[in-house]
């Protein structure tokens, strides 16, 4: 049996939750509202984040485009996604919503760009 | 003479944007947004994380992605804007001294002026930290445009002061960027930053905040080599013999944000001693005729959702005082009481019985189960039962215009922490 110790984030209440893992049954005390036991026992299971850093660019009007990953990874993943990130190496001009890396790490969920950078005027 | 336009706005900021887009869709053609960056979009340019948007979309957007929906329209909708522009002067009777680049100082007039120049961040000097002058010290929204738009490294090993959310998302952001961020210390009993932002940036990477903790000497003379952190007391002085050195080559400052309001005082427009922003009526006009205000300039949001909304609202005003209909009836003060630390607005107009105006407070400190209650003279007109407050989030309620209609000049509506 484990035991994990957590603050809530569903509100500013912040409930320090105490969620209890003895195989499949996941019981989670200290919360005061329903939605700090899902989010409880989400943390415990299957935390996931959505990353955002940004993108080295050639020839662009400003040298770095902001990203994302188009859906939540496991967090578990970051490093290697944020690896994947820091090689990568695009041109201008870059569009917002443009796949900048398919598939980041195998993870099946892609780096998208959140913003838009035209080419650098000479 | 001068050239005239019926509305300009000063900054093309979230609040500027929105404010733009809401005038133009009430009608009016002749609109000049005034932006003193390279690009629209403000702070938001460099807010490469994500949350935004869960309000006003229904869907988190990063920073820029937000800003990108608002730019669009300004743009589909042909709403002129000036970049590299700086006002460097506004007057009572709303005449404006603009300067860039390519026409130099220019004065023009305004039928009204929307002030939307957001706010900027407390700096080193305004805290009075001991210690040498390094170079290494950087405010987090400095480091963060170093970063996110210039593409720069800022430092390996940091120390962050002070817990505001900007700091917590440098937290963040320097970690992943292969930073060692060894602490984040918070001079006072709690954080104001948002829950999720001290559980998602500190927690996941286990970076250590320390409470009621500040820093008390800067050390090295070219460049940080490390700083002194000391426990404070309840009195937030530092106590004796509690004193912990840190090695680090870069200290963040995140110690609050400032509405930006020189301007402002230029235009002889009252401000708020506790916001620093100016006092305006549910109209978000300002005690000067002709001169709204919304976003971070008149009080500092939490989200750029309520920027938004607060924004549209300062556009449509406008464009109402511009065709005549600036509105009547008794000014009734609104009063922050016993726990509420102040209201946007500060002022409300008795004698309108119909539509709803939003009230945003702040409190001074952790209240929990406690009732919001306001107060139309004598008379309770909302109590909401409350299970936390927090200084860190913004409230809002709002009143019903019918429920403060029959105020007469010298009473007040109060906006009161009760049992």
């Amino acid at each position: 049996m484990e035991t994990r110790e957590l603050i809530c984030i569903q509100c500013p209440m912040g409930c320090p939750l105490t969620v209890t893992i003895d195989g499949d049954d996941i019981r989670v005390t200290g919360n005061t509202c329903p939605r700090g036991a899902v989010y409880g026992k989400k943390e415990v299971t299957d935390p996931t984040r959505t990353v955002t850093s940004t993108v080295c660019v050639q020839g662009g009007e400003i040298p770095r485009v902001s990203v994302k990953t188009s859906a939540d990874i496991p967090k578990g993943r970051i490093r290697e996604v944020m690896a994947a990130i820091r090689a990568l190496r695009v041109n201008a001009p870059v569009r917002i919503g443009q796949v900048l890396l398919p598939d980041v790490a195998g993870t099946g969920v892609d780096i998208i760009a959140t913003k838009t950078v035209g080419e650098k005027n000479v | 003479m001068s050239a005239y336009h019926d509305l300009v706005i000063i900054g093309g900021g979230p609040a500027g944007l929105a404010a733009a887009i809401s005038a133009r869709e009430a009608g009016l053609t002749d609109i000049l947004i005034l932006e003193r960056d390279t690009a629209l979009g403000g702070i938001l340019n460099q807010c490469i994380h994500n949350g935004f948007g869960l309000h006003t979309f229904k869907e988190e957007l990063t920073g820029p992605e937000y800003a990108d929906r608002y730019i669009r329209k300004v743009v589909e909708l042909g709403i002129p804007y000036k970049l590299s522009t700086i006002v460097a002067d506004i007057s009572k009777d709303r005449e404006i001294l603009y300067v860039n680049p390519e026409e130099g100082a220019v004065p023009i007039r305004a039928g009204a002026v929307i002030l939307a120049m957001g706010c900027r961040e407390r700096p080193r000097g305004a805290l009075g930290l001991p210690g040498y002058r390094p170079a290494g010290i950087y405010t987090a929204g400095t480091a963060q445009r170093l970063m996110n738009i210039e593409g720069k490294k800022v430092g390996k090993e940091v120390v962050i002061l002070g817990s505001g959310d900007i700091g917590l998302i440098m937290a963040r952001r320097m970690t992943l960027e292969g930073a060692h961020v060894q602490v984040v210390a918070e001079l006072l009993p709690f954080s104001g930053g948002l829950k999720r932002n001290i559980v998602q940036c500190l927690d996941d990477y286990g970076i250590p905040l320390k409470l009621s903790h500040t820093v008390t000497c800067i050390h090295g003379k070219e460049r940080v080599t490390g700083v002194t952190i000391s426990e404070v007391g309840p009195d937030r002085r530092p106590v004796p013999g509690t004193e912990t050195e840190y090695a680090c080559d870069t200290l963040l400052l995140s110690c609050g944000l400032l509405p930006e309001n020189e301007l402002s005082k230029n235009a002889s427009v009252p401000l708020s001693p506790v916001t620093g922003g100016p006092e305006v009526d549910d109209r978000l006009q300002t005690a000067v005729p002709g001169i709204f205000a919304c976003g971070n300039v008149l009080h500092v949001h939490d989200l750029v959702d309520f920027v938004s909304g607060e924004a549209e609202l300062a556009g449509r005003n406008a464009v109402e005082y511009l065709r005549g209909n600036g509105g009547s009836g008794t000014e009734i003060p609104v009063l922050a009481q016993n726990g509420v630390r102040y209201t946007v607005p500060q002022r409300v107009h008795a004698g309108v019985t119909e539509g709803t105006v939003t009230v945003r407070f702040r409190v001074g400190d952790v209240y929990k189960n406690k009732c919001l209650c306001v107060y139309a003279g004598d008379r309770n007109i909302r109590r909401i039962r409350k299970r936390i407050l927090v200084p860190g989030e913004m409230g809002e309620v709002i009143l019903k215009c019918e429920d403060y209609a029959n105020l007469s000049a010298g009473q007040t509506v109060r906006v009161t922490l009760e049992d």
